[in-house]
């Protein structure tokens, strides 16, 4: 067993300032199999990976590679030691071709040999059965073709050490099944992979090993087979599932007795085709359907984030006009977008001014809110909403995923909105924080505040919404509610339910 | 080994851009070939317009490569103006033709050196710190000699008279005498350094990383590219270029003067733009940067031909060429972009 190690992390410390990110973790690689690093978002994952891909340098502990100590204090050296890391970013050059993707910066040579490299990636992509032809830029294949050139790069180099960082959370089913394959393949070669993602089922589809991280610090190790979803969960967030289990026994409270709150007739947007859309007050309802199939693009329209063509709009019976987010805010809708990283946080500001950013807006900028006032905004939602933070004035960029997540719906709950629309606001983010987030829209709702939810998760939106509006190649196919709730209605619906309400 | 049969891969960005710019220029020298006729006649047009600017394609080949690693160089002209004072006033001291191209070279160096250390090891702007480098050049020019000093070196004006006379490219004038096509030796210089950048971009090592840094930073770094080696190797070429290029100048002109080079370093962004760089980097072609520089001044040309002589009217047509071509790019790769998320 022991010679079989191709990585082990003993005792592994590291700190940053007024945080302990790791403390005394372990793990091991062994070859050829696929090892799930799993855990809350700060629970220490991201830490422990840039350690090995010499982003961060540890402060305590000893790495071994095949048995010998290896220091990595930069990508460089990770790559020596044959540690190979795909991002869930694509770390590639997009102005560059295929071929020289996978050649640049491991080359000695000063002449570039690229008839030499085109053959060799063409064999390379055909040995991996990737999709790709040498000499196309980069830039101009799919996110998977980029992200399978990445792991066609790794393997080049003859990496004994594949960490695949969330490489799944851009791509479809197809693509994923695409990638697991790539993923199998390389381990019958002997390679060793961490794989690090938040799709529980994607673990045990292809995981042989889980290692379970809690707060920087380690949980346990377990064969794939002896640790039910269950209980990965619950190692996870480090309590019993009863609570996610209430949940999700929610009873179909029909609430949409309520006045209607938003009513959109015809609404379209530069992307988004023309589509009716009502909502209730106290009313959770969620737009789903594949990747690409219009949800973000509709609710867009809504918030008036895209050019919008036409349609009109109603807000308890009034027409009004929403073509840009301030007006949407100034009749009291709320829009947490999809790109937490582009459209959401300003990761140089600190919590506190990441919070009251919305409501300055919506004030005007020549009211201020008084110092004292947005510290204690602050301070409130800090707590209201548990936001794991140093302090008030950190800045937002170094908080984990879930933490940025809550921040943004800090701002949004600041301004007291009566509509909140909040597209994919559980993407990336842990169990943990998912199931406060989504206990977090129910009782909003119950407050009487309408909710629009997005999310890939069909789980989840089950969980939550009473309606569930069904898209299809940018078209309303159907309305789902009470007993119609269900995942295989679901699926039927978004495969080929009949076309109705379409514009 | 198939050849892939018949089909061809589309154009990458950095080829898309350079094509429609040389298929402009052919274009446009075209028309004003059947309009203005007169000295677009003559291949001694163009070579007037290489004799011209010959200093400009170099420093125009330096920004290139600095523009495709995605940081700016802007006191490329103020140093080649520097040069230019240096070398004439040293020759006029006694100074030997050697020891000027050296001290030109040096000169240039010295700014490529210091100010890509400071922005790749001390990661300051580099717009700061090459326009406190241009205010330097300039600074150091005028303590040099605040009146324009003519080159008074026997051997140097030899050198400067020397020609490359070709007959066949040569045209009769009126009264019937032949006149050969005329090049100086700097347009040779400035045509070497074009085919030296653009194998250097194409075929070697480093070349191919400032596409890479210039491409994406963060990725670079993750593929093993030491990224402030390369940046600073852009900044230092870009810096000997401009040393260089201030000794074509001087061959040129033959004089120094305070106000040398003015606003060259703008021609030489804009000619790189026109030629298909891009300003975020990553993407651009020396070749696309030759014909850059060679739309900007036979519009200029045009512009004087078509009896607009005011200095304001090149100004305006070169600006509006400018935004037409910012336009065009964008336009084109957007239609690009959306063709990608369509397919």
């Amino acid at each position: 067993m022991q010679e079989d190690c191709l990585l082990k992390l003993r005792g592994i410390e590291k700190r940053f300032p007024g945080v302990r990110a790791l403390h005394n973790v372990d793990f091991t690689l062994r070859k050829g199999e696929i090892h799930a690093l799993m855990g809350e978002n700060g629970a220490g994952k991201s830490t422990l990976i840039k350690l090995l891909t010499g982003v961060y340098s540890k402060d305590d502990g000893t790495i071994y590679v095949e048995g010998k100590e290896a220091h990595i204090h930069s990508p460089q050296d990770a790559q020596n030691n044959g540690i190979s890391t795909v991002y869930q970013e694509i770390t590639l050059c997009p102005n560059l071709t295929v071929a020289e993707n996978i050649f640049i910066g491991r080359e000695s040579n000063m002449v570039v040999k690229r008839k030499d490299y085109e053959k060799r990636t063409a064999e390379i992509l055909s040995n991996l059965q990737i999709p790709a032809r040498p000499r196309q830029q980069l830039g101009n294949c799919s996110l998977a073709v980029q992200q399978m050139v990445a792991i066609a790069r790794a393997v080049d180099m003859q990496c004994k050490v594949l960490i695949l960082d969330e490489p799944t959370s851009s791509l479809d089913d197809k693509e994923v099944n695409m990638l697991f394959k790539l993923m199998r393949d390389l381990k019958a070669r002997g390679v060793g992979i961490i794989f690090v993602t938040h799709f529980l089922e994607q673990v045990y589809e292809v995981c042989d090993r889980i290692t379970v991280l809690r707060n920087g610090e380690l949980v346990g190790e377990y064969l794939t087979e002896d640790l039910p979803q269950v209980q990965l969960v619950s190692k996870m967030i480090g309590k019993e599932l009863d609570e996610l289990n209430t949940l999700s026994e929610k009873d179909d409270i029909v609430k949409e007795k309520g006045e209607v709150f938003y009513e959109a007739k015809g609404l379209s947007s530069s992307n988004a085709l023309p589509f009716d859309f009502t909502i209730h007050k106290g009313e959770v309802n969620g737009f789903t359907g594949l990747l690409g199939s219009g949800r973000s693009e509709s609710v867009r329209a809504i918030f008036g984030a895209d050019k919008v063509n036409g349609g009109t709009v109603k807000i308890k019976g009034k027409q009004v006009q929403i073509d840009r987010p301030i007006q949407a805010m100034k009749n009291g809708i709320g829009y947490l977008s999809e790109d937490r990283k582009g459209d959401g946080i300003i990761a140089e500001l600190s919590v506190r001014e990441n919070i009251i950013l919305a409501l300055q807006v919506m004030n005007g900028f020549f009211k201020p809110i008084s110092r004292s006032e947005s510290e204690a905004f602050a301070d409130e939602y800090i707590k209201a909403l548990s936001i794991k933070t140093a302090s008030r004035e950190t800045p937002v960029g170094s908080l984990s995923g879930g933490n940025q997540q809550k921040v943004i719906l800090a701002r949004w709950l600041l301004t007291h909105p009566d509509y909140l629309i909040l597209d994919e606001p559980t993407r990336g983010i842990d169990v943990g924080t998912k199931l406060e987030i989504q206990k977090l829209v129910l009782k909003l709702a119950e407050d009487g505040v309408s909710v629009t939810f997005i999310s890939s998760e069909i789980e989840e939106m089950l969980r939550t919404c009473s309606r569930l509006i069904v898209m299809r190649d940018r078209h309303i196919v159907g309305e789902l509610k009470g007993s119609e709730l269900n995942q295989a209605q679901v699926m039927r619906t978004i495969a080929g339910g009949e076309t109705k309400n379409e514009g | 080994m198939k050849k892939n049969n018949g089909f061809r891969e589309p154009l990458t960005d950095t080829q898309l851009l350079m094509t429609i710019t040389i298929c402009i220029f052919i274009a446009m020298y075209g028309l004003a070939m059947i309009f203005l006729q007169g000295g677009f006649l003559h291949v001694q047009q163009v070579f007037d317009l290489l004799n011209d600017n010959a200093s400009l394609i170099i420093v125009s080949c330096g920004l290139t490569i600095v523009m495709i690693g995605g940081g700016i160089d802007i006191s490329v002209g103020a140093v080649t103006s520097l040069t230019v004072m240096s070398c004439v006033l040293y020759l006029n001291n006694g100074g030997s033709i050697f020891g000027s191209i050296l001290l030109a070279l040096g000169i240039g160096l010295a700014f490529g050196i210091i100010q890509g250390a400071l922005i790749s090891y001390l990661e300051i702007q580099p717009f700061i710190v090459t326009l406190a480098g241009m205010f330097f050049a300039r600074g150091f020019t005028t303590i040099l000699s605040v009146n324009p000093q003519k080159v008074d070196h026997e051997a140097f004006n030899k050198l400067r008279e020397t020609k490359i006379e070709i007959d066949w490219l040569g045209y009769t004038a009126k009264n019937g005498t032949r006149i050969p096509g005329r090049m100086e030796l700097g347009v040779i210089v400035a045509l070497v350094i074009v085919v030296l950048v653009f194998i250097l971009l194409q075929y070697f090592k480093p070349g191919r990383e400032f596409y890479a840094i210039g491409g994406n930073q963060t990725s670079a770094l993750m593929l093993g590219i030491n990224v402030k080696r390369t940046r600073f190797l852009s900044y230092v070429i870009c810096g000997l270029l401009s040393g260089i290029s201030g000794y074509v100048f001087m061959m040129h002109t033959g004089a120094g003067n305070a106000t040398n080079a003015a606003g060259m370093e703008m021609n030489a962004i804009a000619s790189s733009i026109i030629g298909g760089t891009l300003l975020t980097g990553g993407v651009g072609n020396v070749a696309g940067t030759f014909f850059g520089t060679m739309t900007l001044t036979t519009i200029k040309k045009i512009v004087v031909a078509s009896g607009l002589n005011d200095p304001w009217w090149q100004s305006i047509t070169t600006g509006g060429m400018l935004c037409f071509f910012i336009l065009l790019q964008s336009v084109v790769l957007s239609r690009r972009e959306k063709k990608k998320k369509a397919s």
